[in-house]
C-alpha cells in the first residue's frame, strides 16, 4: 500500500508497503478485494462512499479505480455528522408522534376516547405501559391501560383513593401545578400494573394539564431493562402530556355543556305520538337547520284526563326560527297544558292563551290548530279549530281531500281574536292531517324555484287514502324533503290523527289468540 | 324425477310461508293481523332472528321489488313499510326479544336524505338479539347529528345504511366524518352497488351484503381504528377536475335549460299536461343527479344502470321512451366543457340503444 500522512492519524500502523489487510479493518479490506479482484469483472456500484467504524471512529471511505487498476481510498471522519443525523432522526420522529398525537386527540371530543388515544399512544412511544386516569366521580377511578402494542382497555377502580399514590392525588386535583413524579414500584398499588406486565423497573406519574380543569394523569410503567428516562425523553413525556390534558379538558368541557343542553332541551323536543284510546297519531318534525334538534313549530297530543273523553292535539309555528322562536314554543305548550280543562272550548282556549302572550315579554306571535279527537263505535269525532293557521286537509276513504272549515285570527298580536270550530268525523282508514306552512312553502322541485304548494299536498294526500297514520306522516315529510333537495327551508311540522281500520284478526290463521289492536 | 316422499316442511319452508302471509296483510295495511302474525311465530318459539330476517326483511324486499316495477305507488310502499315497521316494533318488545348487553356499543343510522330506514332497523334490532348495546338514529340522520352523538358517545363502529345510489357523495362524508373521529364504518345497502364496490371506493371499513352478514362480520371481532388523516380526496382524486362540483351546484339551471330545449327538440313534449310537465322535469333532475353521482364517484355503470331502468319505467308508466336519447344529448352538449361527464352520458345513450334492458336495483 502507499498512504500519506494524514492515514497514520487514523491507521497508526499504516507504512508504505505494508500490506493492507495488516492494518485496516475488516470491511475495508473486503471492498478493496472487490474493486481489485483481477480479470474482466464488473466494477461494483461505488454510488455513495462506504461506512464503517475504525478505532472507535465512524467513516466514510471513498475509493476510486485509477487506471493502473489500483485503488485510492479517500477516508472521511464523519462521527459528528452522523450523530448529528441521529439526533436528527429522534426528532423526526418524535415531532412526527407529537403531530400525530395533536392529530388523533383533536379530532375526538369522547373523554373515553381521548384516554384510550393518550394511554396508546404514550404506550408506542414513552414506555412498555400506560395508564390515563380521569379525575375520580365518587370513589370510581375510571382508568385506561395499554401494554404495548396492545389495545387500550378501561376499567374502573372502585373504592381507589388517589392520594394512597404519591404525586396521583395531586396530578388528578389539577392545581396547584405538580411535577411529574417518580415512585418506588415496590409501593404501587395491584391495579395500577397490568396483569402479565412482569417486574416493574420504574413509574412516573405525570399530570395532564387541563388548563382550569382537572383533566387528569397519566402513569408510564417501563420495564427494569429499560427503566431509566432520559431528560430529554422526560421534556417529550411534558409535550405530549400537555397535549392530551389539553384534548381530555376540552372533551369534558364539551361532555357537560352536551349534558346541559340535553336536559333544557328535553322539554322541547317534539314528543313521540302513538295510539291514543282508539285514535292514531303519528307526528313528523324537522327543524330548520339541520344541526338542530328543535324550533319554532310544534305540536303535542294530550290524552283525556277521563276515558271517552276527547284527546287534545295542538300543532303550531312561532314567528321566527331556531332556538329562540324554540324557547316560546315551549311557553305556548305549558300554557295549552294548564288550560286543558278547558280543552272543550277550543275558542276560549285559544283567546286566553292570545291574553298570555300578549302580556309575555316576547314580542313573537303564533298561529295554530287545535283538534279535539274522540272514538265514537268506529268513528272518531273531530272539532277543529285554526287560529290563523293552514286548515287541517281530511282524507276520506275513496281518496277524497276535504278542507276543514275553520278559521281563525293568529294569536298573539291583537286584544281579541275570533275563532270559529268545524266538526268532522272519520270513518275507519280516514284521516286528518294538521301541517305548518313550512310544508307547503317548502321551495324547490325540479328546477328549484317553485313551492310545494296546497295542491301538490292535496294530490300527494289523495293517494294516501286509507294508509295508517304513521306512513302518511312520513309521506308527507317525505315529499316535502324530496322536494326540497338540499335547499335551504323553515321548520316543518306534521301531525296525522287517523281513525284505526278494523280488521277481523281471524282472518290470518285460525289459530292465533285473539289480540286487538283497534 | 324425484320419487321419494316429500320430506317435512323445513324452516326456510316455513318462513317462506310465513312471508307469503305477512304479505298478505302488509299488501292490504292491514296492520294488526301483521302484527298478529309475528306475534304468533314468536309465541310459536321461532327464533326472533329468523322472524326479523327471513319474514319481515323478506316482505320488505318483495314492497321494494314491486314499487321498483311499478306496480305499488310511493305513498302504497309508505304504507306497506309503515306495517313492516310496527311488525319489527312487535317483534323488539316480545319476550323471546330480551337480550341483555354483553358485547360492545354500535350505533346504527340511516344517510342524510336516505328514507329507507327499515333495513337499518332490521339490523339494529339484529345487533341487540346478538347482544350488543345498540343505538339507532332512524332513516336521514344528518352527518352533524351522527358526529354529535359520537362524541357523546363512545361507540366501537358505525353501521351506515343507504339504499339510494345518489346519497353516495353524503355518505362518503359521513364515513370520512366518523373515521375522522376515530370510529371505524360498516356500510350497507342497495346504494353500495353489486359486492358493495362502491363501499370500498369510498374507504368504508367494512361492507356488508345483508344485516346478517353484518352482524356477523361485528362478531368476527372489533374493527380496526381508522388512520386518524384520511380525507375523501384520497379516495377521490379525479374530483380535483371539479365536474361534480359545477354539475351538482348548478343543477337547477342545468335542469331548467335541458328543459327548455327539449321542449323544441321532442315536439310531443307540447301536449302535456301540467302533471307530465313536473313528471318530465322531475325525471331530468333525476338524470342530473345520477349524473352527478357517477361523476362523484367516476363511474359510468351506475349511470348506465339508471338510464335503462329509467327507460323501463317509462314504458311502465306509458310514457314514450324515445325522449331519453335527445335529452342525454341535450345534456352533452350543455356540459360540453366536461370530458368526464359528457363519456358519461355517452354511455348512458349507448346503453338505451344498444344494450337490451338489465334490471339495476340501486335506484332512488
Amino acid at each position: 500500500m502507499r498512504c500519506n500522512e494524514a492515514t497514520g492519524l487514523l491507521l497508526p500502523a499504516a507504512a508504505p508497503g505494508t500490506p493492507l489487510v495488516a492494518v485496516a479493518p475488516d470491511w475495508l479490506c473486503a471492498a478493496h478485494t472487490a474493486l481489485t479482484r483481477p480479470g474482466p469483472h464488473a466494477v461494483p456500484d461505488t454510488e455513495g462512499p462506504l461506512h464503517g467504524v475504525i478505532g472507535g471512529r465512524r467513516v466514510a471511505a471513498y475509493p476510486s479505480v485509477r487506471t493502473d487498476g489500483s485503488v485510492a481510498w479517500w477516508l472521511v471522519d464523519d462521527t459528528d455528522h452522523q450523530l448529528v443525523r441521529e439526533a436528527l432522526r429522534v426528532e423526526r420522529e418524535r415531532t412526527a408522534f407529537l403531530a400525530k398525537a395533536s392529530n388523533v386527540l383533536l379530532s375526538s371530543l369522547n373523554l373515553g376516547r381521548c384516554m384510550d388515544v393518550t394511554a396508546q399512544l404514550a404506550a408506542e412511544s414513552l414506555a412498555d405501559a400506560a395508564l390515563a386516569i380521569a379525575p375520580p366521580r365518587g370513589h370510581r377511578l375510571p382508568v385506561v391501560t395499554c401494554l404495548r402494542g396492545g389495545s387500550p382497555a378501561l376499567s374502573t377502580q372502585e373504592g381507589v383513593d388517589p392520594d394512597d399514590v404519591p404525586g396521583l392525588g395531586e396530578a388528578l386535583r389539577g392545581f396547584p401545578p405538580v411535577p411529574s413524579r417518580w415512585i418506588d414500584p415496590a409501593t404501587a398499588p395491584a391495579w395500577m400494573v397490568p396483569p402479565g406486565f412482569g417486574p416493574v423497573g420504574s413509574i412516573v406519574i405525570t399530570p395532564l394539564p387541563g388548563h382550569g380543569v382537572a383533566a387528569g394523569a397519566l402513569i408510564l410503567l417501563r420495564r427494569t431493562e429499560n427503566a431509566a428516562f432520559t431528560d430529554e425523553e422526560e421534556v417529550f413525556a411534558r409535550l405530549f402530556a400537555a397535549r392530551a390534558g389539553a384534548a381530555m379538558s376540552a372533551a369534558r368541557l364539551y361532555a357537560e355543556q352536551t349534558a346541559i343542553t340535553d336536559v333544557l332541551m328535553r322539554e322541547l323536543l317534539p314528543p313521540t305520538l302513538h295510539h291514543i284510546s282508539g285514535v292514531d297519531f303519528a307526528g313528523r318534525y324537522r327543524p330548520s337547520a339541520d344541526h338542530e334538534r328543535v324550533g319554532g313549530d310544534f305540536y303535542d297530543v294530550h290524552p283525556a284526563a277521563v276515558e271517552g273523553e276527547a284527546s287534545l292535539v295542538s300543532l303550531g309555528d312561532v314567528c321566527g326560527k331556531g332556538l329562540e322562536a324554540a324557547v316560546l314554543t315551549g311557553k305556548i305548550r305549558n300554557t295549552l297544558h294548564a288550560l286543558l280543562p278547558l280543552a272543550d272550548d277550543h275558542r276560549r282556549m285559544l283567546s286566553l292563551l292570545n291574553t298570555a302572550l300578549l302580556n309575555s315579554h316576547h314580542t313573537r306571535f303564533a298561529t295554530l290548530v287545535l283538534a279535539s279527537a274522540v272514538r265514537r263505535g268506529n268513528m272518531v269525532d273531530l272539532k277543529l279549530t285554526s287560529g290563523g293557521h293552514p286548515s287541517p286537509l281530511i282524507i276520506r276513504s275513496d281518496g277524497t281531500v276535504e278542507e276543514a272549515d275553520t278559521n281563525g285570527t293568529l294569536i298573539g298580536a291583537l286584544p281579541d281574536i275570533t275563532a270559529t270550530t268545524a266538526e268532522a268525523s272519520l270513518a275507519p282508514g280516514e284521516s286528518c292531517v294538521l301541517y305548518t306552512d313550512g310544508i307547503t312553502e317548502a321551495k324547490g322541485g325540479p328546477m328549484g324555484d317553485a313551492l310545494f304548494g296546497e295542491g301538490r299536498l292535496k294530490r300527494a294526500l289523495t293517494e294516501c287514502a286509507g294508509m295508517p297514520a304513521e306512513g302518511i306522516a312520513e309521506h308527507v315529510q317525505m315529499l316535502a324533503a324530496q322536494w326540497l333537495g338540499n335547499r335551504s327551508h323553515d321548520d316543518m311540522a306534521v301531525v296525522v290523527i287517523s281513525a284505526p281500520r278494523t280488521h277481523h284478526l281471524s282472518a290470518v290463521n285460525g289459530r292465533t289468540r285473539g289480540r286487538f289492536t283497534a | 324425477m324425484n320419487t321419494s316422499t316429500q320430506p317435512p316442511p323445513s324452516r326456510s319452508e316455513h318462513a317462506v310461508r310465513s312471508a307469503d302471509l305477512l304479505w298478505g296483510a302488509v299488501s292490504v295495511s292491514d296492520e294488526g293481523a301483521a302484527t298478529e302474525l309475528v306475534l304468533g311465530l314468536l309465541d310459536e318459539g321461532t327464533d326472533p332472528e329468523s322472524v326479523l330476517l327471513d319474514v319481515i326483511a323478506r316482505v320488505q324486499a318483495r314492497v321494494g321489488e314491486e314499487w321498483a316495477a311499478a306496480r305499488m305507488t310511493v305513498a302504497q310502499e309508505h304504507a306497506a313499510t309503515a306495517i313492516n315497521d310496527r311488525a319489527v316494533a312487535a317483534v323488539s318488545v316480545h319476550s323471546a326479544a330480551r337480550v341483555t348487553a354483553t358485547r360492545g356499543r354500535i350505533t346504527v343510522a340511516c344517510v342524510d336524505g336516505e328514507w329507507h330506514g327499515l333495513p337499518a332497523r332490521l339490523l339494529a334490532e339484529v345487533l341487540k338479539l346478538r347482544g350488543w348495546q345498540v343505538d339507532y338514529l332512524g332513516a336521514q340522520v344528518p352527518t352533524r347529528h351522527l358526529i354529535a352523538h359520537l362524541h357523546g358517545t363512545r361507540a366501537d363502529a358505525v353501521a351506515l345504511s343507504s339504499s339510494i345510489a345518489t346519497r353516495l357523495p353524503t355518505a362518503h362524508a359521513a364515513i370520512t366524518a366518523c373515521q375522522a373521529i376515530g370510529v371505524p364504518v360498516l356500510v350497507g345497502g342497495a346504494a353500495f352497488g353489486p359486492e358493495g364496490v362502491y363501499a370500498k371506493t369510498l374507504g368504508a371499513d367494512a361492507w356488508a351484503p345483508d344485516a346478517r352478514t353484518a352482524a356477523d362480520h361485528l362478531a368476527r371481532g372489533r374493527l380496526p381504528r381508522p388512520e386518524p388523516d384520511h380525507q375523501q380526496f384520497d379516495d377521490l382524486p379525479h374530483l380535483a377536475d371539479q365536474e361534480y362540483t359545477m354539475v351538482d351546484r348548478n343543477s337547477d339551471s342545468l335542469v331548467r335549460s335541458v328543459y327548455t330545449e327539449l321542449e323544441d327538440a321532442f315536439p310531443g313534449m307540447r301536449s302535456y299536461d301540467d302533471l307530465q310537465r313536473e313528471r318530465t322535469a322531475e325525471d331530468l333532475a333525476h338524470i342530473v343527479e345520477f349524473l352527478a353521482t357517477a361523476l362523484y364517484l367516476d363511474d359510468e355503470e351506475l349511470f348506465t344502470g339508471f338510464i335503462t331502468w329509467t327507460a323501463q319505467i317509462l314504458v311502465a308508466r306509458g310514457v314514450p321512451d324515445r325522449s331519453l336519447p335527445p335529452t342525454l344529448d341535450l345534456l352533452a352538449r350543455e356540459l360540453k366543457d366536461f370530458p368526464r361527464a359528457v363519456r358519461i352520458l355517452r354511455a348512458g345513450t349507448r346503453s338505451i340503444t344498444t344494450a337490451p334492458f338489465t334490471a339495476a336495483r340501486n335506484i332512488a
